[in-house]
């Protein structure tokens, strides 16, 4: 959403600031200020500075989010091994305590990024912003963030990414998408993650999962994949083709769509010249 | 609350006496939660004791088959005209400030701002 367009104003709620409207005025005779403002505002506003970052460098931005536990760390070294001599890869971690996991994506020669959010159970823009000040964007294709384990929170914060990606292993159970709606209707792709489990846990019924999805009107494709296995990783793997294709064509056609403008009011910890590491767009 | 004080700031206002809020219920914002948590966020700021109004916007989808715009559930947004699964959120995720009433020392007039 955003507040240029109006499109914070829809069916659900233009009645209440119409003419005569429940909030059109207040009966005590104070001023009643209208807003319209989307409360996220300041994250979403530093979330498309990240975007402009990652398109001024050609960089693809994928967004990770699952329960912890399903499989994204493995999943990006089972990817770093696929494509390391196609794409150049970088990671950035989430966690709320501990380097592990960009130890093990370090192991795979890749830098990566650790941030530790402490009790924070989500990445948010302002931390993606502070990581993008430490990782030299130059010559990088697709930069991987890796959100907190957590099926809820990460869902409602915009990072800059150029696409999210769900994954649902399958000791979880098929009724997630049902359960944390919000989180897999902004899901680009679904990965059934852990799929060569579905032998064993034959309970699990991916056409219901799929069911599931589509019920939250997700036009998403559901990929199954194994990293351990590595069945399924070549219709991710092409997935991710595409979307780097893509995203680039869509960057090139629309050069307005990523002006550096580089206007640093308002932001926070913003007194350092921005120095992105080794680049230095503005 | 950054939002609130600037809002404030801006009109000149002494105190807070309200702040309504618009959320869906696909927003992720907990209504309840919110509500327990905006004493402690609004303590000591120019919105301390303002009353917060929270309405909840109707989740509707509008169907891409049969065009018809229907009532949803957060977890269920097929068309509930024709039930087909392609349909686009038309509200139920909104995340608003809709609007703060503010205390002026020296206002007694009423008046409602235009959407800025």
């Amino acid at each position: 959403m955003c507040d240029t367009c109006g499109c914070n104003i829809t069916p659900g709620n233009e009645h209440l600031i119409s003419p005569g409207g429940k909030l059109e005025k207040t009966q005590s005779g104070n001023e009643a200020v209208s807003v319209l403002h989307n409360l996220l505002h300041e994250n979403d506003h530093i979330a498309q500075h990240n975007r402009e970052h990652f398109n001024a460098h050609g960089v693809v931005a994928v967004n990770l989010m699952s329960s912890p536990g399903a499989g994204k760390t493995a999943l990006l070294e089972a990817t770093i091994k696929a494509l390391g001599d196609e794409f150049s890869l970088a990671v950035i971690e989430g966690d709320l305590e501990t380097e592990n996991d960009a130890e093990r994506i370090r192991k795979h020669g890749v830098t990566a990024i650790q941030i530790s959010t402490g009790s924070a159970c989500h990445l948010d823009a302002h931390m993606i912003h502070d990581a993008l000040h430490e990782l030299a964007l130059d010559g990088l294709d697709i930069v991987f963030i890796e959100n907190v384990g957590n099926l809820v929170c990460p869902a409602s914060f915009d990072l800059g990414q150029h696409a999210n990606i769900a994954l649902l292993s399958v000791p979880e159970g098929d009724d997630k998408p049902a359960k944390y709606p919000v989180m897999f209707r902004t899901a680009d792709m679904v990965m059934l993650s852990k799929a060569d489990l579905l032998p064993i846990l034959d309970d699990f019924s991916p056409e219901r999962a799929e069911t599931c999805l589509r019920k939250l009107a997700s036009k998403a494709p559901l990929i199954r994949t194994s990293a351990k296995s590595g069945d399924g990783m070549e219709n991710w793997l092409n997935w991710l083709r595409e979307l780097v294709a893509a995203t680039r064509l869509t960057v090139q056609q629309n050069p307005d769509a990523h002006q550096h403008t580089h206007h640093h009011h308002e932001h926070r910890n913003h007194e350092h010249g921005h120095g992105h590491a080794k680049d230095r767009t503005s | 609350m950054t939002q609130i004080e600037t809002i404030a700031s801006d009109n000149q206002a002494t105190r807070v006496a309200s702040i309504t809020l618009g959320i869906g219920p696909l927003s992720g914002i907990e209504e309840r939660l919110l509500k327990h948590a905006f004493p402690v966020a609004s303590a000591g700021s120019v919105a301390e004791g303002a009353e917060l109004f929270i309405r909840t916007t109707p989740v509707r989808v509008k169907c891409s088959n049969c065009g018809q715009e229907s009532a949803a559930k957060p977890n269920r947004l097929v068309c509930g005209h024709c039930n087909d699964w392609r349909t686009d959120l038309v509200s139920g995720d909104e995340l608003l400030l809709i609007q703060v009433e503010l205390d002026k020392a020296d206002e007694s007039a009423s008046h409602s701002d235009a959407l800025q």
